[in-house]
């Protein structure tokens, strides 16, 4: 890093910090370990930002690498730097929870692309001492797990025994069974897809269009010129929440209720609570993740379909793995319905693969794989006990 | 799938005699798929008495969730939709217990347990018993029994057999009958040594072995 960059780095706001000298721990890849892109180009050096929970074992059989969601890292289950909160899957992941650290050895990465410290559009570019902005080549789900399997590789380990994640980590679940059979005992892909919807695709336009129409995203350069362009982060950021939400836990928690007043107000304030609350989201958002790192992010789930890379078969993706899958999927998640898991679940019994499937009730949406759900932790614990029991680890 | 009440609930060393009578069928280390697993009782039974590596079909959330806490291979789908999915002879064996009267379509899910399976393995209660004869012959009504006890407007069983209609089901499928028995009332085995006609009297509930 040259003291030029050095000095940026201190002018830049924390959040941004983050993504060159994270908190975590960090693994550097250089010059003679390139990450190969699907963009067609490499990505050397190269840098990625974990945190680990529990122990790895003597036969080192008992690792299970979590993946995260689109605007998640590798806090799992640690305090996050930026926003002082617990870890996204703290409810799930710890002694005697159903990802059990006193059993398992559990690995959080933060995902090429991203902006916590793994070298994403906020990193410095140390070829112009500036942060990459729009040069960093367009990252692929396929590139997140390539990046992870190379992590994996430095940690001594051949074989996960697990691999889980939700939403855009349950796409990174698939594309490890995919990419590495060999290296994945047990997969549980949560609420997600083998590929994205032209749904999804469009609400995701939605969010960049918003980033990219804010005056102060000055073409990605905002962190050089100075500018940050949180009106346009925070509108994508309310539109995509209201998809994680659905109709009816949006009528239960909000309703038609009033923001701190009896009547309307006439005018276009946040009369309705609901427009409080989302408004509440994006301001939150904006200062915990990166505008260039949301664009990348959403293009990387974008691009993804599995059956694409195998003529439109999906089942023959998965021909002859020996993974064991556990697919959730939660029945008011309209952003990966039921029926895209069923998808998955049909090609692998064409495959002859061991599977289980459940489709949790819950009116909680999208969201319900980050939340506190009784049921969907007993079917985590029951799938992986099981796995840990076939494995030889418990 | 909504399952019947099996007809006997007699235990010996905490397996029911129902599940018990068809893991026997079943030969040790086989790949088997059970339509309709329930809470997973046959299935862990068939893992831990024969090392099956099984997988299942369940319809009831809650039967999925039990069947996945168990470690089981269990997906949440239904004999009439789900079958198609599989391809031919993927496994030896494929097990439709008290299901093939709740299924839309009897023909055509016995037909995918044959492409499917090698061997199908079907348990039924029959219809033709003569207290359900009785039911309907003499008192005119619908027979409600202990182990049929849903009222005619309730019933997920929409698709009730006899012995003998299930025989003629498996010729016009052009499948073999390789065994078959029938349960008497305390879940013992009657072997079929004696006429249908017999049997169809006599039998509270049907086991089938059959290949194509």
């Amino acid at each position: 890093m040259t003291a030029n960059s050095a000095a940026l780095i201190d002018t830049l706001p924390a959040g941004a910090r983050e993504a060159n000298q994270p908190s975590s721990l960090v693994a550097h890849f250089g010059m003679d370990e390139p990450l190969r892109l699907d963009a067609g180009r490499d990505l050397a050096p190269f840098q990625i930002a974990y945190n680990t929970y529990g122990e790895l074992n003597a036969d080192k059989s008992n690792a299970i690498l979590v993946c995260h969601a689109l605007t998640g890292d590798q806090y799992a289950a640690s305090i996050s730097p930026v926003t002082g909160r617990p870890g996204w899957w703290s409810s799930l992941i710890g002694p005697g929870k159903p990802i059990d650290t006193s059993r398992y050895f559990v690995i959080s990465s933060n995902v090429i692309g991203g902006c916590m410290g793994t070298t994403g559009p906020a990193s410095i570019d140390p070829a112009t001492g500036e942060p990459y902005g729009l040069n960093l080549p367009v990252i692929t789900i396929r590139d997140m797990v390539r990046a992870q399997a190379m992590l994996v590789d430095r940690l001594g380990i051949d074989t996960l025994f697990a691999v889980v994640g939700g939403s855009m980590g349950g796409m990174q679940v698939l594309q490890w069974t995919v990419s590495y059979p060999n290296r994945v005992f047990a997969a549980l892909p949560i609420a997600t897809g083998a590929r994205h919807s032209s749904q999804n695709i469009a609400f995701h336009e939605v969010g960049r269009q918003a980033v990219m129409a804010d005056p102060d995203w000055r073409g990605g350069r905002y962190i050089v010129e100075g500018t940050r362009p949180k009106k346009g982060l925070a509108v994508a950021r309310m539109a995509a929440h209201v998809t994680y939400l659905s109709e009816a836990a949006l009528a239960r928690k909000f309703g038609r209720n009033l923001q701190d007043r009896e009547a309307f107000g006439f005018g276009f304030d946040a009369d309705f609570q609901i427009e409080s609350y989302l408004r509440y989201q994006g301001m939150t958002f904006v200062d915990r993740f990166d505008a260039n790192s949301y664009l990348y992010m959403t293009r990387a789930t974008d691009y993804f379909d599995i059956a694409a890379d195998y003529g439109g078969r999906l089942a023959d993706a998965f021909k002859g793995t020996s993974t064991r899958f556990g697919l959730v999927s939660f029945s008011s998640d309209w952003l990966f319905p039921t029926t895209e898991h069923r998808a998955i679940v049909h090609a692998l019994n064409a495959a002859a693969a061991s599977v289980s499937f459940v489709e949790i009730e819950t009116d909680k949406g999208h969201d319900a794989f980050l939340l506190d759900e009784p049921r969907f932790h007993d079917v985590v614990n029951g799938f992986l006990s099981s796995a840990a029991r076939a494995r030889g680890i418990i | 799938m909504d399952t019947l009440v099996p007809t006997s609930r007699i235990v010996t060393g905490n397996v029911r005699v129902d599940l018990q009578v068809i893991a026997d069928l079943v030969t040790p280390g086989a790949r088997v798929l059970d339509v309709g697993s329930g809470d997973g009782s046959l299935l862990e039974l068939l893992a831990t008495a024969k090392g099956v590596d099984g997988r299942g079909i369940e319809l009831s959330q809650e039967g999925v969730n039990e069947c996945v806490a168990r470690g089981l291979s269990v997906i949440q789908g239904d004999a009439d939709r789900d079958l198609v999915y599989y391809p031919d002879a993927a496994f030896d064996y494929v097990i439709l217990s008290q299901t093939i009267q709740a299924t839309r379509n009897p023909k055509i899910v016995l037909s995918e347990l044959l492409r499917i399976g090698h061997r199908a393995i079907v348990s039924f209660p029959n219809f033709g018993h003569w207290s359900i004869r009785m039911s309907l012959g003499l008192r005119g009504r619908m027979p409600m029994t202990e182990n049929l006890s849903h009222s005619w407007y309730e019933t997920p069983n929409i698709h009730f057999c006899t012995i003998r209609d299930f025989v003629a089901l498996s010729g016009e499928l052009g499948a073999t009958v390789e065994t078959a028995f029938a349960l008497n009332a305390a879940g013992q085995k009657m072997w079929m040594t004696m006429p249908w006609a017999f049997w169809n009297l006599f039998g509270q509930q049907a086991v089938f072995v059959l290949r194509r």
